[in-house]
């Protein structure tokens, strides 16, 4: 990376204007070059890099924080940029751990050598405190979200249209959204396709995300469930309360599993920091972040 | 005595030639960086340009990346839609306070007022855009939705729409329009209005009259510029447009920038939807080179007129 910025420099320094622009109009993908690669080209023995899912972020934080705290010789670098930059920094070698906020995709699993499920996370469907709806069911939201209902007395409340509310396209949160609800399918061609109503308000984080619902009447809405709050309700879903005994058992619906990934067996330092997570008082971190322990 | 003289003339020059030096490649960093980011951009946009289409891309109506769809017409003129409101209620705002500064108000009072405004474009944007989001939003959609719903009666809003990110914006730009055209109305010349209060003028007609018109070129480079802040202000917008990439029908209708678009799906995205906002840069580019090139225009003709 940095004997091309040279070259670049050079090139800029001795060739006009016009020479260079050809020479970069030349399809290339050189849009990642500048992002993490200044930090984590070489990765000293003792640092552990994670990078991936903003939304397993804090989480990985708290964790690295405790570690560090105890184990003062190594470093944890923790970096955001979503579930798909988990998997980039993999492929890439920039990471030692990929995060990821989902399931992996069939076409992703090449890449992970090892997988670990550090924890899982509901996703509360929320709406405005003033609803007078508790209850909704999967195809309910399918078809919330995809604009087939748009008034509440459709789902049992009162006559009123329904505001959507949605992640921006790519979040982690919305994919898996989505893709448990049936939002995201595939068309005829077997291609991924995200059916979200076009009228929905997109928010892009969490916070922003309840922060609406909470102000916006008749809005509906969804986000981890530990971040949720009682500034909004969160809705049964089939009949089924969104708490952690019932994302672990498998009976609520919408919830999705926090990885860790690597893409070799991981360093010596780096299975060291699983083997935290994984220990009881890495555990109770977890569920100290707002999310559910799996140990 | 000679010999020292040509000395002295020679290390002049040699620190003279260093300085030179020095100043020729701090110049040419300034110049080499905007060669460089431009064309990193349009590197980087082009592919998917030609991919969609040139025409595809400009006026296509449907955003959609995660279905390969990429239509920014929504996105521009969401971008426009905003801005152009947000010029609506802040340049009357603007120069009305700049006048009521420079010529109504007490010097000594003013000078507070203007630190007060000038204060305001210190504020974190992504702070304008919490406070938006919070008492703008729900305050459109409880004072400003009963109005409109008076003239149509299925008028429908969540409070996040264009109007509520204009006026956010318009107060953004208040402090580019207010200081730069209380520059300009203060410099004008005494004799001005001396002149035309001598011929009967009362304040009023002489701030019209008189003082708005000498201090034209002023006022208009103040909103060009704050017209360029307008359209490249991303956070406060991000947070209180709602982000639908959709064409607005009304001004209760949110919408979805140009700018907020790249912010929000820049970190997802990969591969052919990067390259897309990448082009999406492309235009907000041209846009604002479009911008530059008229205000310079503008104010090279008003100049002259002068």
């Amino acid at each position: 990376m940095k004997k091309r910025s040279i070259k670049l420099t050079v090139a800029a320094l001795t060739l006009s204007l016009i020479a260079m622009g050809a020479a970069a109009c030349t399809p290339s993908d050189t849009s990642d070059e500048g992002d993490s690669a200044e930090t984590v080209d070489t990765p000293e023995p003792t640092t552990v890099v994670i990078a991936g899912s903003t939304s397993v972020q804090p989480l990985s934080e708290m964790l690295a924080e405790t570690y560090m705290g105890d184990h003062p010789e190594v470093s944890i670098e923790v970096q955001g940029g979503g579930s798909g930059q988990g998997i980039k920094s993999i492929e890439e070698g920039l990471a030692d751990f990929g995060a990821l906020s989902r399931e992996l995709k069939s076409e992703e699993e090449a890449v992970a050598a090892e997988q670990f499920v550090i924890a899982k996370d509901g996703i509360a469907v929320i709406v405005n405190s003033d609803s007078d709806v508790s209850d909704i069911t999967v195809d309910q939201l399918l078809k919330i979200y995809t604009g087939e209902i748009t008034n509440w007395s459709e789902v049992g409340g009162s006559d009123a249209k329904i505001n959507v509310v949605t992640r921006e396209e790519g979040s982690g949160t919305r994919d898996a959204f989505g893709e448990l609800t049936g939002v995201v399918g595939k068309d005829e061609n077997g291609d991924t396709v995200d059916n979200t109503v076009e009228s929905a308000i997109v928010q892009g984080s969490t916070g922003a995300v309840i922060q609406t619902v909470s102000t916006t009447p008749d809005s509906i809405g969804f986000a981890s469930l530990g971040a949720v709050d009682s500034s909004v309700k969160s809705l049964k879903v089939e009949g089924v309360e969104a708490s952690n005994e019932t994302v672990l058992s498998g009976e609520y619906k919408i919830s999705r599993p926090f990885l860790y990934i690597c893409g070799s067996d991981p360093a010596e330092q780096a299975r060291a920091f699983v083997d935290f997570i994984f220990s009881s008082e890495g555990q109770a971190i977890v569920e100290e972040a707002g999310f559910i322990a799996v140990k | 005595m000679k010999a020292s003289i040509s000395e002295k003339r020679g290390r002049r020059s040699i620190r003279e030639t260093a300085i030179e030096r020095i100043l020729f490649l701090a110049g040419i960093t300034a110049t080499i960086s905007v060669a460089l980011i431009t064309i990193f951009i349009f590197g980087s946009g082009i592919p998917a340009l030609l991919d969609s289409g040139f025409v595809n891309f400009l006026v296509g109506t449907n955003w959609s990346p995660a279905n390969g769809s990429y239509g920014t017409l929504p996105l521009t003129a969401g971008t426009m839609a905003v801005t152009l409101t947000a010029l609506v209620l802040g340049i009357p705002t603007g120069i009305a306070c700049a006048v009521f500064l420079s010529e109504i108000l007490h010097r000594k009072a003013a000078r507070v007022f203007k630190f007060a405004i000038e204060l305001l474009a210190g504020i974190p944007s992504v702070v304008y855009g919490f406070f938006g989001l919070i008492v703008v939003v729900p305050a459109v959609r409880t004072y400003i939705l009963p109005l409109v719903r008076l003239w149509d009666p299925d008028a429908h809003t969540t409070g996040l729409s264009i109007l509520s990110g204009a006026i956010i914006l318009a107060v953004m730009i208040l402090p580019t329009i207010v200081s730069l055209s209380e520059n300009a109305i203060s410099s004008v010349p005494a004799e001005y209005r001396e002149a035309s209060l001598a011929l009967g003028a009362n304040k009023r007609q002489t701030i019209t009259g008189v003082l708005i018109p000498a201090a034209r070129s002023g006022i208009l480079a103040s909103i060009i510029l704050g017209m360029g802040r307008a359209i490249g202000e991303t956070m406060a917008i991000l947070l209180i447009t709602g982000n639908v990439a959709v064409l607005p029908k009304s001004l209760l209708d949110p919408v979805a920038t140009l700018t907020g678009t790249i912010a929000m799906e820049m970190s997802y995205a990969s591969a052919s939807h990067q390259q897309a906002l990448f082009a999406v840069g492309i235009i907000l580019f041209i846009i604002i080179m479009l911008l530059n090139a008229v205000a310079q225009g503008v104010s090279k003709r008003m100049g002259v007129n002068q």
